[in-house]
């Protein structure tokens, strides 16, 4: 303590320097990276679509006419409903007409037929069934519906005669949430063990980095069916929820550590770290000043990546079987319709919700782009 | 040079482990530097070469600290009646020292944190030891930018704007930012071409006029050496085998070594016939270093105990220290006598 207050008195005195005569404005990084994201074409169309989505997620239950089981008795199978245009003086006012179900003479399938006699006008902010919004505010207020007599089913109906529309929004909740949430883990998860790992280095590393191979070598699905078989069946959705997420981010870190590590190690003896500590930074300084902010790119686009990782492994799950269960919707979960070959060729509707995971992925991927391309230092 | 020495290093050693298996097992040692002594006069600059793996990059990096020598002091005054050893001091009382001497690197690209702009990175030294915050801080960077040759107004820029020997430029203005006394230039040129070469030396030789610095001045090239050194210390595989004013090792070395690393100098004049000395082999590999003279494999005035005996670093003559047991009697070629 007495060599460094000696020190303190003993430090080199600075020249004076006139006052510098620098007036020209710069951009900050943020706002460099912000323009050079929006310079990415498909990222610009990728981050509003996936906000569209996440919104609808949250918002699903005012957005779907219907609650996800509710069964619309006699419209099994039943195609997505026609919308028309124009009521009386209104050309822009849309309806649907009552439909009639007959069967197919030969094949016994349900065939619906529109009375056109029977139009019923679809309404914008009606009272329906009783939901909650974010478990915060109790509401009966839906996007829109029709008149209890006749129905509005956007994507058709399953097997059971639910509204594939209204489960398709309400699945979104699920699928969309899964990939945050492990994504969420996984990050936690994968800093921490990389970060220990690639810091201290030596036998520590030697260990985390075999047990890192064990899990990358073991088949994702068979693991996460064995993980997944060990969820109670008689867990209510909710926590079957969170175990399926946890069980995806029991694989998902790995990949991450991965990326922590070797970045760390790659940065760790550049020159211009061993500058900075000349200059009296500290490991902690140095790691939350240079070490991260040079990886941070990396680990946004490989987050960003790893996200359809995880709604697809939702997926895959819930559409064995073994994810989400029934009363629970996934996407997954609706796509197990589809399982049998003639679904798909007589009712080929039931294929939406997989529509809207290759979206979800797809925009996903767009914007993991953009910010990739736009947190490179070398095109500031 | 009668002057007491900025910088005295004695007995500076620095062996890394080697370790095998997955336990880590220490299995032998890389003796990177091994038994070096040396001392920087005020103002004075020494240049220390060496083939890569000689251990002067490690030397460098020891006296500074960025890495904790195995053994020995260095001896470093900080001002006129204080004088600290490096080797001893904790983190805590390096950060207080550190402002009183830098570093340049060698590679101006992985030098410069590319998510910084030029005011942070020359004004990190600045804010970490608390020596100007704030606009005094710019002040002080635009003018050491202009110091070195850049324009003061290219403060929020990112390093990668600018060309490989105005990024060294960014370094020297860093490595100035805290007005210290000493200053190790680790191949400060070695990664730029030869015009920028000679550019960056010059700056180099003003700035140590200017501000009275003294420089430790790390190469594997003798040719830049000669440009800016007033002794020159050669180093092979951990220890310094000669040292001396930079004309007496040029024109009468002492040490087969630094003969051969002479003939190898280029000389712009195409009529001078010179004798290239090939040294057969590669440097001694450090961790198991050849018995007797480190240099007898590769030596082509061997004898019988070069490869018993070690010799030790002895003064030949007046100022001039070799570790040669023939440094007497052997008549070395030095460069060719220039006129003047």
């Amino acid at each position: 303590m007495e060599l460094r207050e000696e020190m303190a008195s003993l430090a080199p005195e600075l020249p004076t320097t006139e006052s510098g005569k620098d007036s020209i404005e710069y951009l900050s990084r943020g706002k460099l990276i912000q323009r050079r994201f929006w310079r990415h074409r498909l990222a610009r169309l990728g981050l509003p679509v996936l906000l569209l989505l996440y919104l609808m997620a949250i918002l699903a239950d005012f957005i779907a006419p219907y609650p996800a089981d509710q069964r619309l008795k006699g419209f099994k199978d039943a195609p997505p409903s026609t919308v028309h245009f124009g009521v009386g003086e209104n050309r822009f006012q849309p309806y649907v007409y009552a439909r009639k179900r007959s069967f197919h003479p030969k094949t016994f399938r349900e065939v619906y037929t529109e009375e056109e006699d029977q139009k019923f006008p679809i309404h914008f902010f009606v009272r329906g069934e009783p939901y909650e919004i974010l478990g915060l505010f109790k509401l009966d207020l839906h996007l829109f519906g029709v008149d209890e007599k006749a129905n509005v089913t956007l994507f058709g109906t399953d097997s059971v005669s639910r509204d594939l529309f209204s489960r398709t929004v309400i699945a979104a909740r699920v699928s969309l949430f899964v990939g945050l949430g492990g994504v969420a883990i996984s990050f936690v998860l994968g800093c921490l063990i990389g970060g220990i790992s690639g810091y201290l280095g030596g036998i520590i590393d030697e260990i985390t980095q075999r047990i890192i191979d064990l899990l990358i070598a073991i088949p994702t699905l068979p693991l996460w069916m064995v993980l997944s078989a060990a969820i109670p069946r008689e867990w209510p959705v909710a926590h079957t929820y969170f175990a399926i997420t946890i069980v995806l981010s029991i694989v998902g870190w790995t990949g991450l550590a991965r990326v922590v590590r070797g970045k760390l190690l790659s940065l760790r003896d550049l020159d211009f770290v061993v500058a900075s500590r000349l200059a009296g930074g500290s490991d902690l300084y140095i790691i939350t000043r240079h070490l991260l902010p040079n990886f941070a790119s990396h680990l946004i686009v490989t987050l960003t990546l790893a996200i359809p990782g995880m709604i697809l492994g939702e997926t895959a799950l819930s559409f064995i079987g073994i994810g989400m269960q029934e009363p629970g919707v996934s996407w997954g979960v609706l796509l197990q319709d589809t399982m049998n070959f003639g679904a798909l060729v007589h009712q080929p509707w039931k294929l939406i919700p997989g529509v809207f995971i290759i979206v979800t992925i797809l925009m996903f991927n767009f914007v993991g782009d953009g910010l990739r391309d736009a947190a490179d230092p070398y095109s500031l | 040079m009668s002057a007491q020495p900025i910088l005295k290093v004695e007995g500076l050693k620095k062996y890394f482990p080697v370790e095998k298996g997955f336990l880590r097992r220490v299995v032998g040692q890389v003796k990177a530097v091994d038994d070096v002594s040396l001392e920087i006069a005020p103002g004075e600059t020494l240049g220390l070469v060496g083939e890569s793996g000689s251990g002067k990059t490690t030397v460098g990096r020891c006296i500074l600290r960025a890495l904790k020598p195995t053994q020995g002091s260095i001896q470093f005054q900080i001002a006129e009646d204080r004088i600290v050893d490096m080797a001893q001091l904790s983190e805590g009382e390096l950060r207080a020292v550190r402002p009183h001497a830098n570093m340049i690197f060698q590679d101006p690209f992985y030098s410069l944190d590319p998510r910084w702009t030029i005011l942070d990175i020359v004004g990190e030294p600045l804010k970490l030891s608390k020596l100007a915050t704030g606009k005094e801080l710019e002040d002080r960077v635009a003018y050491l930018m202009e110091v070195v040759g850049l324009e003061a107004t290219h403060l929020r820029r990112y390093p990668h704007a600018f060309s490989g020997g105005q990024r060294q430029r960014i370094g020297v203005a860093r490595a100035l930012a805290t007005n210290p006394r000493l200053i190790v230039a680790d191949e400060p040129v070695s990664a730029l071409d030869v015009s920028t070469q000679a550019q960056i030396l010059n700056l180099l030789q003003d700035l140590q006029g200017e501000f009275g610095l003294s420089y430790l001045f790390i190469a594997h090239d003798l040719s830049v050496v000669e440009h800016i050194s007033d002794r020159v210390a050669v180093m092979y595989v951990g220890k310094i085998v000669e040292v001396a004013k930079r004309d007496q090792l040029f024109f009468f070395p002492k040490h087969p070594y630094t003969e051969a690393l002479l003939s190898a100098v280029p000389t712009p004049d195409p009529d001078v016939e010179k004798e290239r000395i090939i040294l057969p082999g590669e440097i001694a590999n450090p961790a198991d270093p050849p018995s007797g003279c480190y240099f007898h494999p590769r030596c082509r005035y061997v004898q019988a105990i070069c490869r018993d005996e070690e010799p030790t670093l002895r003064e030949v003559s007046p100022g001039q220290w070799a570790s040669c047991h023939f440094a007497e009697e052997l008549n070395l070629a030095g460069a060719p006598q220039q006129p003047n």
